[in-house]
């Protein structure tokens, strides 16, 4: 029988201009989905779970041809520019410019990988592997892909959910085909929005609006800024640590698996002119929102009406 | 197809005759025989359009809003400044309580002074929901791009809708001097000075 060993694929996890928000994400794991993916893949490097082995001796191994690997994963901003960032004492646009034709897959973890995020906003040359915001002006070419002919998928989020790391690097490495929208995202993961699976969504339905934060009751959208009608993500669907989720938790989604996460301002505020909302939910006009709120505004869901520990109903 | 058009005009027929008979006589002391009478239709063929008298002053309500606030959305939908898109509005509603006084009279007297008979399906918003939700798209966009001042919504919309109500109201009651068309410009420009931001002239 071959051994699991061989079967293994293999990862290098490598970092740029990053807070390591999405490493210790992905340390945040439950311990079952951890240890499926420990089984699975082998961690060649990764700057803070693996020791063995320096990163430029795997580098090493890998120029010279001696090692080949398959996922990619690159936490952080990158610059188009040589000689900006660096990554374990070598240029960040080095190594992807040596790894980009080995790797089988590329794997933007996080906002910044994904679209430059924060950091972009300092520089010019600062982008993410294939965008920089909503620009296709990323790292790579426009058309770039990898060996197994996908190319650089994003898993965006500031942190993105330690779950959608895993499964995304899983189901490739399972040999399912991951399906991306248009910002190169598994679909999977992002075809849904925050609001989809949201406790609250009765009181989003009735217009009962919630004025702080941290309470069971109300919905966080007309007052509290929450993005959970405009933000693709699976958070409400698979909750963070088995658990619970920011809005289940009463704060408001801050929209940070979008591109535009840090064009934005004032998270906890929801900006209205004359007390109508600028944006509304994805997929309805401003009409159609306006119309249904006020039909629901007339009428009272008395079960949302008061504290939920202590009514009756 | 046909037939659908011509009960469609046909309900327009029994919503103008009605609306008149109901602000000259009021709601109760009107009936459906008058109203029958009056178009020149039987009571029975009356009830293939409304179910009840009720449901005809709802109608009447909706009918109002949706045709007022089509033209608010046209007005909404022109190239043309926020000042002058009030100047617009002003002038349309004064225009469309002379062409159609019976709908204005109807709101007047009828819908705001017998408010039992909307209280189910038609209470707040329901049956204008139209004219409010329009303005409140006017009002954003107008805010939105810093033509006017952001405040909550329903003084904004009473700024407006005050002085038009208002107008209306001292026609209907054979006081005004002037032809009211005559002052739409200068109610315009009061509702602009309300609404405007500080810093627009």
């Amino acid at each position: 029988m071959e051994s699991l060993e061989i079967r293994r694929k293999s990862l290098i996890w490598i970092s740029g201009l990053t807070c390591n928000g999405n490493s210790h994400s992905f340390l945040s794991s439950t311990s079952l989905s951890f240890n499926t993916f420990l089984n699975s893949v082998n961690i060649l490097f990764h700057p803070a779970l693996t020791y063995d082995r320096e990163f430029k001796d795997i580098y090493e191994d890998i120029l010279e041809g001696r090692l080949k690997f398959d996922f990619l994963v690159v936490e952080g901003a990158v610059s188009k520019e040589k000689g900006k960032v660096y990554f374990q004492g070598f240029d960040v646009y080095e190594i992807l410019e040596n790894l980009k034709n080995v790797a089988e897959y590329i794997i933007a973890v996080g906002n910044c990988a994904s679209f430059g995020n924060f950091p972009a906003l300092y520089s010019e040359d600062v982008v993410g592997l294939n965008f920089r915001f909503d620009q296709k002006s990323g790292f790579f070419d426009v058309g770039f892909t990898t060996k197994s002919g996908m190319p650089v998928i994003n898993v965006s989020g500031c942190p993105a959910h330690p779950e959608w790391i895993i499964k995304t690097i899983l189901s490739l490495s399972y040999g399912y085909n991951l399906k991306l929208d248009s910002l190169q995202r598994p679909k999977d993961f992002y075809m849904y929005l925050t609001h989809d699976g949201c406790t609250r969504n009765q009181y989003f339905e009735w217009k009962v609006e919630a004025e702080e934060f941290g309470t069971k009751e109300g919905c966080l959208f007309y007052y509290l800024g929450c993005r959970g009608p405009l933000t693709h993500s699976t958070c409400n669907k698979i909750l963070w640590n088995d658990k619970s989720s920011k809005t289940r938790a009463g704060m408001p989604c801050i929209g940070c698996t979008e591109f535009d996460f840090p064009l934005r301002s004032k998270y906890f505020e929801t900006k209205l002119n004359i007390g109508i909302p600028e944006e509304v939910p994805l997929g309805v006009s401003k009409r159609a929102y306006i119309m249904l709120s006020g039909v629901a505004k007339t009428f009272t869901n008395h079960r949302l009406k008061g504290k939920l520990e202590e009514a009756d109903q | 197809m046909v037939r659908k058009l011509l009960k469609e005009k046909k309900r327009e027929e029994i919503v103008k005759v009605a609306s008149k008979l109901f602000s000259e006589r009021g709601f109760y002391n009107t009936t459906i025989p008058d109203i029958a009478q009056a178009v020149g239709m039987s009571v029975g063929n009356f009830y293939n359009y409304f179910e009840s008298k009720e449901e005809l002053a709802k109608y009447i309500m909706q009918y109002s809003s949706s045709i007022l606030g089509e033209e608010i959305r046209k007005i909404s939908q022109m190239d043309i400044s926020t000042k002058e898109k009030i100047f617009l509005i002003v002038r349309r509603f004064i225009e469309i309580a002379q062409e159609r006084p019976e709908l204005i009279d109807y709101f007047l007297r009828i819908f705001l002074s017998n408010r039992e008979v909307f209280s189910e399906g038609c209470e707040g918003f329901l049956c204008v929901g139209e004219v409010v939700t329009e303005l409140m798209l006017f009002l954003e966009e107008g805010a939105r791009k810093g033509d006017l001042r952001q405040q909550d919504f329903f003084p904004a919309f009473v700024t407006i809708m005050g002085p038009l109500g208002g107008l209306v109201f001292l026609k209907g009651e054979g006081i005004l001097p002037k032809n009211p068309i005559e002052y739409a410009d200068e109610i315009g420009e009061n509702i602009w000075r309300a609404l405007k931001s500080d810093e627009k002239v």
